[in-house]
């Protein structure tokens, strides 16, 4: 079984954040919650794993300790 | 020349049952003559056991209502010696194309799955299905069948007892009383034996409307399915086309739940939404419109001692997946044969337990699909309704969300997870045919294997060794002995036995698996047959 990766896995941390926020620049609300939609969709489907996305979605209410 | 649904096809004729001085008892009556009474009727007369079917109407039912046959009603069908009929009279159909708002978003193309006898579905307005089963039921009756069909029989007042039903019909001439040891009510979504026996429906229930038209189209439109969501031409909502056969194509626009359905249906209405959908210049001319309201819900039980509700009287789903009128089909196939060991003493009572508690599941399964389906359709949030157009527009340019989008996944059999009657899984096979499933079907050489598995209890081995048959307790199971080399495709292998060099199973008569192992232990499939009709 695939487990959830929570240490830290990003190749380039900074430059990847400056992207996601720059991805937003001159949008709209509606536009940006679509484009957030859009890329929680396109990264789900990467993963695949229905184990490590059901973990994903227990660790994103940040209820679990 | 008159439409089908027009003509009576099986009018008043007065019975000897008005002029007798006492009530006659039947064996088993059944309510309602269509798709899924029809179907009951026919399984049992073919068994053998006598059956009366009373209906308020004396036509098939009127305009195409339920339209698409799945794979697994063709295989009932089939064996109700109806399916080549229907099958060579639907419109097959494998292209289709999703539209978002004002815009096409993809087109498809459905691969068939090899390896089956029929298609995954045909496209067949009701009431050829009907006429289908009318016509089966006059070839039965040609053969001194024990099988009637009363048209303009209405079903007044409908008392019950411990051991028979008791029941007060209107006729053209007048009033008359019948019994039957067993009542079989199909009569229909606003099921009047229902509300006659102070029942009704529990659980979870949504409403919704939609306007459902057959246009015959006067030039030539494409044999494809097309769905739409949130479009112009109806705002919020979702709106489908579909091919029927004879040139007429079905249209189901949904409309919500706040609205005036005698407003609707006024041409001066329904016509420029029409043309909205299918372009200014097809011409067309409206055969039929109704409005469809559905609520999504079912009974809490579906037996009520003598008194069997099957089809939409029992459970009640949104259109979308086809999973209406094939799902009654498959509550008489799966409670006729049960009612047949009852009648003949072959199993308790109690085996029709098992009907109700696995046509609960399979209802509760439909609805649960249909839910996930109208969400999608008609999201309930915000956030849903964000999600869902994500997925939308995703779609358009890639093929990994098309799968995410849901106008109805169509009804496929339920495989009876927990139910009493299987025994525990012994086979380190295929999941699609763990006990509890419908066995998929495979081809034989030029065969196929559901055919040999027709109405009664099998033993099928693969490369692997059983008795010819097996008796136990008045029960008989008869081997049917294949091999994976008669199959060179292969299917046979991959549905049954996986990795395993070798299975037995023993198969309902319903065609649903009820116990399997690797080789054939007599106790264990002594006790599977006790079990699968109710004895354990």
């Amino acid at each position: 079984m695939t487990d959830l990766i929570l240490s830290p896995n990003l190749e380039n941390a900074d430059g990847f954040y400056a992207d996601l926020v720059a991805a937003h620049d001159g949008l709209v609300k509606a536009d940006s919650d679509a484009l957030n939609a859009r890329l929680v969709l396109v990264l789900a489907n990467h993963i695949g794993n229905a184990n490590v996305l059901s973990s994903a979605l227990i660790a994103a209410t940040l209820k679990d300790t | 020349m008159n439409k089908i649904f027009e003509v009576p096809l099986y009018a008043y004729q007065r019975s000897p049952d008005q002029d007798t001085a006492s009530s006659v008892r039947h064996k088993v009556i059944v309510i309602g003559a269509g798709p899924v009474g029809l179907a009951a009727a026919i399984d049992l007369a073919q068994k053998g056991v006598p059956v009366v079917v009373l209906d308020d109407n004396d036509k098939v039912s009127f305009g195409s209502r339920a339209i698409c046959f799945s794979q697994r009603s063709l295989e009932i069908a089939d064996r109700l010696g109806a399916g080549g009929k229907l099958v060579d009279k639907g419109v097959l159909w494998d292209a289709g194309k999703v539209f978002f708002d004002n815009r096409q978003v993809y087109e498809f193309h459905l691969q068939p799955d090899a390896g089956y006898a029929h298609p995954a579905f045909i496209n067949l307005q009701q009431y050829y299905f009907e006429k289908a089963l009318v016509e089966r039921v006059r070839e039965l009756q040609a053969d001194g069948a024990p099988i009637e069909i009363r048209g303009q029989n209405k079903v007044e007042a409908v008392g019950t007892h411990n051991d028979h039903v008791k029941l007060e019909v209107e006729t053209p001439e007048g009033p008359y009383n019948v019994e039957a040891d067993w009542l079989i009510a199909c009569d229909g979504a606003n099921s009047p034996t229902r509300r006659m026996l102070g029942l009704d429906f529990e659980g979870r229930v949504f409403e919704d409307n939609f306007l459902i038209a057959d246009v015959v189209m006067q030039a030539d439109f494409p044999t494809e399915r097309w769905f739409w969501f949130d479009p112009p031409f109806n705002r919020g909502q979702s709106a489908l086309l579909h091919k029927q056969p004879d040139n007429v194509w079905r249209i189901d626009l949904q409309l919500g739940r706040d609205i005036d359905p005698e407003q609707e249906k006024q041409p001066e209405n329904v016509i420029p939404r029409l043309k909205a959908m299918l372009g200014e210049e097809i011409n067309f001319e409206l055969e039929w419109v109704s409005i469809y309201t559905f609520q999504c819900r079912r009974m809490e039980r579906f037996r009520h001692g003598r008194v069997l509700f099957a089809g939409d009287s029992a459970h009640q789903v949104s259109p979308f997946g086809a999973r209406g009128a094939n799902s009654g089909l498959q509550d008489t196939d799966n409670l006729c044969w049960k009612l047949k060991m009852v009648i003949d003493g072959e199993a308790p009572e109690l085996l029709l337990e098992s009907y109700n508690r696995e046509r609960v599941e399979a209802a509760d399964e439909n609805i649960r699909m249909s839910t996930l389906s109208t969400e999608f359709i008609t999201p309930k949030s915000d956030m849903s309704r964000l999600l869902r157009d994500a997925v939308l527009d995703l779609s358009e340019h890639y093929a990994f969300a098309r799968p995410l989008v849901n106008s109805g996944r169509l009804s496929t059999p339920c495989a009876y997870s927990g139910s009493s009657l299987s025994s525990a899984d012994a086979l380190t096979g295929p999941e699609i045919t763990r006990p509890g499933s419908a066995c998929p079907d495979a081809p034989l050489g030029e065969e196929f294997l559901l055919p040999k598995l027709a109405g009664k209890f099998t033993l099928l081995t693969i490369d692997a060794d059983a008795p010819d048959s097996l008796e136990e307790g008045g029960v008989t199971a008869t081997r049917l002995a294949l091999s994976v080399k008669d199959d060179l495709t292969l299917e046979l292998k991959r549905r049954y036995l996986g990795d395993a060099p070798g299975a037995v199973y023993l198969i309902r008569p319903d065609q649903h698996v009820a116990a399997r192992r690797d080789t054939f232990e007599e106790n264990a499939f002594r006790q599977a047959i006790r079990r699968a009709t109710g004895k354990e």
